[in-house]
């Protein structure tokens, strides 16, 4: 499993230093959970079997995975693949059936039960699905929660709720109950609560697919602009590629409890491992995913032509960039890396490109997405 | 012990007797054996129950029913208020005697409430988190609902003797088990995802049950109650054969005398108890949202003394985890 994970990235707010480091995880509901793991391990069951002979279900299958300081880490599955399983294991919600989470370096299966408590309320923020605000309370209660859990004065508490309201953009409602609010309202509350004990951890669960299509696109960039001012360690879950393109730093997919890829955007779309990744990706635009780097052919092959009118890109950037590029001439788009000049991107290959189509790449390092 | 007649494999029944009835009327020696250890309790209890009773009996009447209302008006609104007036009005006009015997009775339903309430909330509590707990819980409940009372006053009368404590004992039986079931139903039917977000923000067992649970039981808990107080009234006739004073007293003394006319008269009195009792507890159970004002303090005759004196105003955010 972990030996497939390729992502390599290069951004500044991030760091290599795991902050959440996943080891082989599994997870077994059911009365004799215990007895299908040695099963598991000792004979090599299959999902059915262990259904079938033990009455269990395997949710989170051998999972191990790193997310690194300021990172967003997005698990992609569809419904039922175990990705909330999953979440749930970092912040100890669920008790795994065998590996460990370690947070910093601390195994977090083997804190008391204070202690996880304490870690819950400052130091992970997590927001859900159904948003599961509290109704008996108002806005600002429900955002200074995880603050009185751990008896924050009430002065101090308020005032910090107030900004993290603020952040979000709903300064003026703290009066208000949740049903008095809109869905993304709601889910801003939401956000506001995460944030307000200023966590180093976010746990998003599938936070945006509630909403409608405009909503979630405005909270997707808000998200997106908060956690790059933020700099949050962020684990981020959703069954929509296109979101975990748009905001993960890296996005590993997630089948039937298993992980099956983890890798940046561009990784996951240019190098699918297997046809399910590959169907996933299929309808993909790779617009803003693939660099001029990942399709450029070889400078030497235009030797002897004059590239001096040619127009003139960076290898970072992307295809939606070099297609204005070509509308706006006739030459072919010369690929500079400062002074020098590293390949060329023909309109043919151009179109090949935005296909999906690299069989002849000059294989460079992929450049991450975007540089924070 | 059945050995002497012939078994039957098809009436296995009247051929076998274990002697059941004998060691059940053993109860009754062991109450009366055991009398002296319970007296300081029921010395407690008893007088307990006379400072209420004489407490209700000092209030003028008509002071009595402007403090109804105000409790009307805050709990459940001005219209059930004034719903309330009028009832104790018509109640007080009855007969000359009844006011008396209504507080008496009051009192009574009064103490069996409050002691309901000490019991009856930890066990609902229990019940609600613990699925063995609540196996356990359930048959006792059916039984206290369904036994007839009179098998349950003589062990009691045996024990405790004649008198207010054993009447408030006995309605408590009866009129416990609501509570414990509706407050077991709402602690169960709060949202499992706003635990879990409770839970994930770092909150202990106890924050979660006080913060939120609870909070969000209250309206089931407030029926329960509701049915409590009013099953406690309907007692107070059976309790009265064991010499509890008050209205229900009267309608059993006019019972043995076919003085119709008393028992109609003290009859229609338990019913405007209970209709004043339950319209100001179904009120309780409303949310502030639902009377349209954001918190309880800002409704009803505190929300116009404080509007009076300017304090709600400042009082626009209050300590957290008020309940409305």
């Amino acid at each position: 499993m972990s030996e497939r994970k390729t992502g390599k990235h290069a951004l500044g707010t991030i760091r290599e230093e795991p902050v959440i480091d996943c080891r082989g995880l599994w997870k077994i509901f059911g009365k004799r959970s215990e007895e299908a793991m040695r099963a598991i391990l000792a004979d090599n069951l299959g999902k059915i079997e262990i259904r079938d002979r033990f009455d269990c279900v395997v949710g989170v299958k051998d999972a191990s995975f790193t997310v690194n300081t300021g990172e967003v880490f997005c698990i992609m599955g569809l419904s039922g693949s175990g990705k909330s399983t999953l979440i749930r294991h970092i912040n100890r919600l669920i008790e795994p059936t065998r590996g460990e989470i370690l947070i910093d370096g601390q195994p977090v299966n083997s804190l008391s039960a204070r202690d996880l408590r304490q870690m819950r309320a400052s130091r992970i923020g997590m927001v859900f699905q159904n948003m599961a605000l509290m109704p008996h309370r108002t806005v600002l209660e429900n955002v200074g929660f995880s603050l009185e859990v751990r008896g924050i004065p009430a002065r101090s508490r308020i005032e910090t709720a107030r900004h993290a309201l603020e952040v979000v953009d709903l300064e003026g409602w703290d009066d208000r109950y949740p049903d008095e609010l809109s869905g993304g309202m709601q889910q801003r509350v939401g956000l506001a609560r995460a944030f307000a004990a200023d966590p180093e951890i976010l746990l998003m669960d599938e936070p945006f697919s509630a909403l409608d299509p405009l909503i979630r696109r405005q909270l997707q960039d808000k998200f997106k602009s908060l956690s790059q001012e933020m700099a949050k360690t962020t684990v981020f879950i959703t069954h929509d590629l296109d979101e975990a393109i748009r905001i993960g730093n890296r996005i590993a997919i997630m089948k039937d409890g298993e992980l099956v890829q983890i890798g940046t955007p561009e990784d996951i779309v240019t190098n699918p491992v297997d046809d399910y990744v590959a169907d996933f990706v299929a309808g993909i635009s790779k617009l803003n995913l693939i660099s001029a780097a990942r399709i450029m052919e070889p400078v030497e092959r235009f030797d002897g032509q004059d590239r001096t009118g040619w127009p003139v890109t960076a290898p970072s950037d992307e295809l939606e960039y070099l297609v204005d590029l070509s509308i706006g001439s006739d030459d072919p788009i010369l690929v500079k890396d400062g002074d020098r000049e590293v390949g060329v991107v023909t309109s043919k290959t151009l179109l090949r490109g935005i296909k999906g189509e690299f069989d002849n790449p000059m294989l460079q390092q992929p450049e991450g997405p975007e540089n924070g | 012990m059945a050995e002497e007649k012939s078994f039957s494999l098809l009436d296995p029944f009247s051929t076998v007797d274990i002697g059941l009835e004998d060691s059940g009327d053993t109860i009754k020696q062991w109450a009366i054996e055991n009398r002296g250890s319970i007296q300081p309790f029921k010395i407690a209890l008893n007088d307990l129950i006379v400072q209420i009773e004489s407490l209700f009996l000092a209030i003028p009447p008509t002071i009595m029913i402007m403090i109804f209302a105000l409790i009307a008006w805050q709990t459940a609104g001005r219209r059930t208020a004034i719903i309330v007036i009028v009832a104790m009005f018509v109640l007080g006009f009855l007969s000359p005697q009844i006011w008396a015997l209504s507080m008496t009775t009051i009192a009574i339903v009064v103490s069996a409430v409050v002691l309901c309430v000490i019991i009856g909330l930890p066990l609902g509590i229990l019940a609600g988190k613990s699925d063995v707990f609540q196996m356990i819980l359930r048959p006792v409940l059916d039984t206290m609902q369904t036994i007839p009372a009179f098998v349950y006053l003589v062990p009691v009368v045996m024990l405790i003797g004649i008198g207010n404590v054993s009447g408030v004992l006995v309605t408590i039986v009866f009129a416990l088990p609501p509570l414990i079931r509706l407050t077991s139903l709402g602690i169960r039917g709060v949202d499992a995802s706003v635990v879990e977000a409770a839970r994930a923000f770092g909150a202990s067992p106890r924050q979660i049950l006080m913060k939120v649970e609870f909070p969000l039981a209250i309206p089931t808990i407030m029926a329960g109650l509701n049915q409590t107080i009013m099953l406690s009234l309907s007692m107070v006739v059976i309790a009265s054969m064991i010499s509890v004073k008050g209205l229900g007293n009267e309608v059993l003394r006019a019972m043995g005398r076919l003085d119709s006319g008393k028992a109609i008269v003290s009859g229609l009195g338990i019913v405007i108890l209970a209709v004043v009792l339950d319209r100001i507890t179904q009120g309780l159970g409303k949310t502030g949202r639902n009377k349209d004002h954001r918190h309880w303090w800002q409704g009803g005759p505190v929300g116009a003394v404080l509007r009076l004196t300017g304090a709600n105003r400042t009082s626009k955010f209050r300590k957290q985890g008020d309940t409305q």
